[in-house]
């Protein structure tokens, strides 16, 4: 069943996250693929994220999508002017690559190239719209193209928001379906509550929207991510769990669990975020109970 | 207004290094008025250079001269005058000053004293902040009068990219306020959130190749 047929029939959907090597050997992520391949309905592939330089998306999208794995290749806008992120997703297109997330990317100056220069071309809104018009047949410029491409594509919106900030998400994610979103991955949920009053504000655009679930390492990683991430607050009682914790990796599927138990009523899927702990991502299925 | 800022001694005591009489050209424009190339700047310059250069043994003419704009021909006129009494200019204009200066007399080999930084304003006195990036295509209409394409880290037209904080700063530099929570918050004050859903199309980069406008009033004067 592809990623859209999974959505469209309603069915809870888990999709994990594989990030590239910075490099070429794909032993480990091939393993980890098949390792989750009964187990999950999609692998993610990020493109460049944080702005660290690495394998990309597409290749490593094409590679499993020829060992029979259902992807989801990632897009971000930064990178690339508008000739090469159209001639990019013409090239997903021709690998029959369908699944597309789109996203604005990390900004060079917080990765490791931290002097070269971003592309400060097209926005999330603007590439949503040439996947649109690439659809219709047409390139940006309005020029015929040979052959269709056809998309699934979706994006990321920010569900930890609150208050005018929340305001703002809300009125984007309006915008990017009528730009053609059809899915939404959120940034990743800590805590149920918040991510409920969330929901109930977004439910009306009837748009399937998938939790990002990111396994804590450590409760200095939680300190971290709320330090820093726009938008997550993880709550102090998940950082005394992951400090009194004696088998961490244990701590972390179990509260990555309880919180996909949670949340399950309220959308339509996950996205695992594993960050190193590929293999505890089959426990944590059991945990949540998937 | 250009703001600029000067360049470190060493680099401009490199540049200048082989010649023997030497003219800071000073501007009374922009330059002047962020206090980094009017005529207080040139003399402070030269007033640097002059005992740093006498370390090194160094013997030169070096002086000062500043007119009312660098660039505009019009102000050059006593310029003309003396400039064959030296062998090389500093300018303490903006890229645009320096350049009308070296067009003037291709002869002579000019160096730029200062680095130009952006277009921006006097937040205080000596404060100056980047408010426009000259991309001849402005939507601030929309936008309640802030620049996205300045004010966002991301440059977003269609913004915020979702790294917004809670208080309203941006992910790339928590000092910065995030344009587009800055946008949003007036344009709904203003009565005019509805304009946050419009789509702006990708922008047209009409600042990649160099421009040349005739003011409408002036261009019968220059057709041919």
């Amino acid at each position: 069943m592809t990623f859209q047929e999974r959505l469209d029939s309603g069915k809870f959907t888990v999709v994990a996250e594989l990030q590239p090597p910075k490099g070429i050997d794909l032993s480990e992520l091939f393993e980890h693929a098949n390792q989750l391949k009964e187990r999950v309905d999609a692998i993610s592939v990020p493109d460049l994220q944080n702005a660290i330089m690495r394998l990309g998306s597409l290749s490593v999208c094409a590679l499993l999508k020829q060992k029979g794995t259902e992807v989801i290749y990632h897009l971000s806008c930064i990178h690339r002017n508008r000739l090469a992120l159209q001639s990019e997703l013409l090239n997903a297109a021709a690998l029959g690559l369908k699944n597309i997330l789109i996203l604005p990317g990390d900004p060079p100056s917080i990765g490791d190239h931290y002097e070269a220069p971003p592309v400060l071309d097209l926005d999330v809104s603007g590439l949503l719209e040439a996947a649109q018009r690439l659809q219709e047949g047409f390139d940006l410029m309005g020029n015929d193209l040979q052959g269709k491409p056809l998309f699934f594509v979706g994006t990321q919106i920010q569900a930890g928001a609150t208050g005018q900030t929340l305001d703002q998400e809300i009125r984007e994610m309006e915008k990017k379906i009528r730009l053609g979103a059809k899915f939404f991955f959120t940034s990743s949920i800590y805590d149920p509550n918040p991510f409920e009053d969330f929901i109930k504000k977004v439910a009306h655009y009837n748009v399937p929207i998938l939790a990002g679930i990111t396994l804590l390492k450590s409760a200095g990683m939680a300190r971290y991510i709320n330090k820093h991430v726009e938008g997550a607050a993880i709550p102090d009682a998940i950082i005394d769990r992951l400090i009194k914790a004696s088998d961490k990796q244990q701590t972390s599927v179990e509260i990555a669990g309880e919180i996909i138990r949670k949340i399950k009523p309220l959308c339509q899927g996950i996205l695992i975020v594993p960050i190193g702990w590929e293999h505890l991502i089959p426990s944590l299925l059991e945990q949540a109970n998937l | 207004m250009i703001v600029a800022e000067r360049k470190p001694l060493d680099e401009i005591k490199e540049m200048i290094k082989g010649y023997r009489k030497i003219l800071n050209v000073g501007c009374g424009g922009c330059t002047s008025i962020c206090f980094t190339g009017g005529q207080r700047e040139v003399n402070q310059l030269i007033e640097s250079l002059k005992p740093a250069l006498q370390e090194e043994g160094i013997a030169l003419q070096l002086d000062g001269f500043t007119i009312e704009r660098q660039c505009n021909g019009d102000f050059y006129l006593e310029l003309d005058e003396i400039m064959d009494q030296y062998d090389a200019f500093l300018s303490m204009a903006c890229g645009a000053g320096v350049q009308f200066l070296a067009d003037r007399y291709p002869q002579k080999p000019v160096f730029p004293a200062l680095n130009t930084i952006f277009v921006g304003v006097d937040r205080d006195l000596g404060w100056f902040e980047e408010n426009c990036r000259t991309c001849r295509e402005c939507i601030i209409g929309d936008t309640a009068g802030i620049c996205p394409l300045t004010r966002c880290a991301k440059s977003l037209f269609n913004g915020p990219c979702g790294g917004t904080s809670r208080d309203g700063k941006c992910e790339v530099s928590k000092d910065t306020p995030c344009a587009w929570y800055e946008i949003f918050k007036r344009l709904k004050d203003q009565n005019r959130i509805e304009n946050i859903l419009k789509v702006r199309p990708a922008r047209e980069w009409r600042n990649q190749t160099r421009g040349t406008m005739v003011h409408e009033d002036y261009q019968k004067r220059y057709m041919r």
